[in-house]
């Protein structure tokens, strides 16, 4: 058996008042790619939120054996999990090089942000056309293409993404999953991507875990969960 | 007529009317600095550098050269700067704008009161900066001690730009102050991003305070307020969150008042500020954002 990157027990968050997770268990193993999927208000958003420490959580949360249920986000990201938020996180009142400068803040090791900086822009060429224009001024597909050249910029062992394909055109949506599929299958990324597009997600994930309410409905291979007719027409409308 | 204008006077007025605007940018950049990061006008920016100025006459007083004295001050403010956002500012920080202005305006009196306390309510005076000859550039004389001004002001917002292009630490305060949510998520300290720009601001207070003081025959307490106003003014002509408007602005606005103070003859001294109150306000009027202010935009 693998071993475990990241481990989830009985985890709640809440808003203020408002509980959003009721007791989420979930593991990702080193190396390894899971979805985390469901409808809207599951929770989706709110696990990942609830790993990098942007919203009130508890529970158990450990990373690579430690845990960080109590770490600030910055702390998070320092000790390797890159999160790609819902809406993208791109500054874009910064140039993309200095967004993907600012990706490698925490890294002490020039000529390795060097090196990563240049296989970052060789997986998206458009970002390389476009170094010193500011962010903001890029189009959606581009913006989340930086969002995730900046997450791997922080050279993470874990990658957090949400939501990659909102908004997006279907062959911007499939070069991203190409992209990160890539990434987890060559380099060894462990993932954890959450997703609307069930049928998307499962085709780049080994496991994945159907949310419902803040909680977990259904768990099992993504390729099992493919073919479960049941679990697709409950869980996944498709 | 037109033979007979002054061309050597005009020049002399706009060098005496930049080395105002280019004390004013310094304070200017300050406010701008704390405007970005804080979302509030820091009401006690100008307090804050006459306590550095302060700070500085008692350095001089116990035998340091000026110059001495202003390098350590300017140390000395940024570490202050530092502690009165850990102390006074951070506890909230996640408190309405409206509260935060408060706590700013809190701060004017306390810094004020201190001043007064640890200082007593007299006068004093700064020895001159600068050389007090005249210089001759192209025939035409000017005061050497206008022309450092100028420089000095000028370099120190230089070297703050220049922080905030070229350092990493600069970078991460830029995206801390404009996105501090995605900033932590790449492992930025924000609120310590936010505690280094009122060292930085406070830094540059006390720059524009050494440079103020020296200037006049004597000064007390109350010495940066005036300073504060003309630099709010300089600071919002130019665009309230734009550095580079900051410093255009304030010495726009110092060539401004002082040219209609020396041409305008009903204007003379007493009208100045309000005659360039009404420019601004009408610039304002065609451009809210100011002149490098950038309106909200966003691509959804």
């Amino acid at each position: 058996m693998a071993k475990a990157l990241l481990e989830l027990e009985d985890v709640t968050a809440r808003y203020g008042p408002v509980s959003a997770l009721h007791g989420i268990s979930l593991r990702v193993d080193e190396g390894e790619a899971v979805a985390v999927l469901g409808a809207n208000g599951a929770g989706k958003t709110t696990t990942l939120r609830a790993i990098s420490g942007t919203v009130k959580r508890s529970g158990g949360i450990a990373f690579a054996g430690r845990s960080i249920v109590r770490r600030s986000p910055e702390s998070v990201a320092r000790a390797g999990i890159a999160h790609v938020p819902e809406g993208r996180g791109t500054l874009t009142d910064l140039t993309v090089a200095e967004n993907l400068r600012l990706g490698a803040y925490t890294r002490r090791d020039r000529a390795g942000v060097r090196e990563d900086e240049q296989r970052v822009l060789g997986y998206f060429p458009r970002l390389a056309e476009r170094r010193s224009q500011r962010a903001g001024t890029l189009s959606g597909g581009e913006q989340q293409m930086l969002a995730l050249a900046r997450a791997l910029m922080l050279r993470p062992r874990l990658l957090l993404l949400d939501e990659p394909s909102l908004g997006l055109a279907p062959l911007v949506v499939a070069e991203i999953f190409r992209i990160v599929r890539e990434l987890n299958e060559r380099d060894g990324l462990a993932v954890l991507v959450v997703e609307q597009n069930a049928a998307l997600a499962l085709d780049a994930s080994a496991r994945a875990y159907v949310l419902e309410v803040g909680r977990v409905a259904v768990e099992g291979d993504s390729a099992r969960l493919r073919e479960d007719v049941a679990v697709r027409r409950s869980y996944l409308g498709y | 007529m037109i033979l007979a204008f002054d061309w050597t006077q005009l020049a002399q007025q706009i060098v005496i009317g930049l080395a105002s605007g280019g004390v004013w940018a310094t304070l200017a950049v300050a406010l701008v600095l704390i405007y970005r990061s804080t979302g509030v006008i820091n009401f006690a920016q100008g307090e804050m550098a006459m306590f550095s100025t302060f700070i500085a006459w008692s350095l001089v007083n116990h035998g340091f050269s000026y110059w001495a004295a202003f390098v350590l001050t300017v140390a000395i403010s940024f570490a202050g700067g530092v502690a009165v956002e850990r102390a006074v500012i951070r506890p909230v920080e996640r408190a309405p704008v409206l509260t935060v202005v408060i706590v700013t305006l809190g701060l004017f009196f306390v810094v004020n009161g201190a001043a007064r306390w640890i200082w007593s309510p007299e006068t004093r005076s700064l020895p001159n900066a600068f050389s007090t000859r005249p210089i001759s550039v192209a025939g035409v004389a000017f005061s050497i001690s206008d022309l450092g001004t100028i420089a000095v002001s000028l370099a120190a917002v230089a070297l703050l730009w220049a922080f905030f292009r070229f350092t990493k630490l600069g970078l991460a305060s830029r995206a801390a102050a404009v996105n501090p949510d995605a900033s932590r998520l790449v492992g930025v300290r924000v609120t310590w991003m936010l505690a280094l720009g009122w060292g930085l601001a406070a830094a540059m207070g006390a720059v524009s305070g050494m440079l103020t003081a020296p200037a006049l025959a004597s000064f007390d307490q109350n010495l940066m307020q005036p300073v504060l106003l003309y630099a709010f003014a300089g600071a919002v002509l130019g665009g309230i969150d734009s550095p580079l408007g900051a410093v255009v602005g304030s010495l726009l606005l110092g060539v401004l008042i002082n040219l209609i103070g020396t041409y305008v003859n009903w204007v003379g001294t007493d009208l100045r500020l309000p005659v360039a109150l009404a420019v601004i306000l009408g610039v304002l009027l065609v451009r809210p954002a100011g002149l490098f202010g950038r309106p909200m935009e966003t691509r959804v």
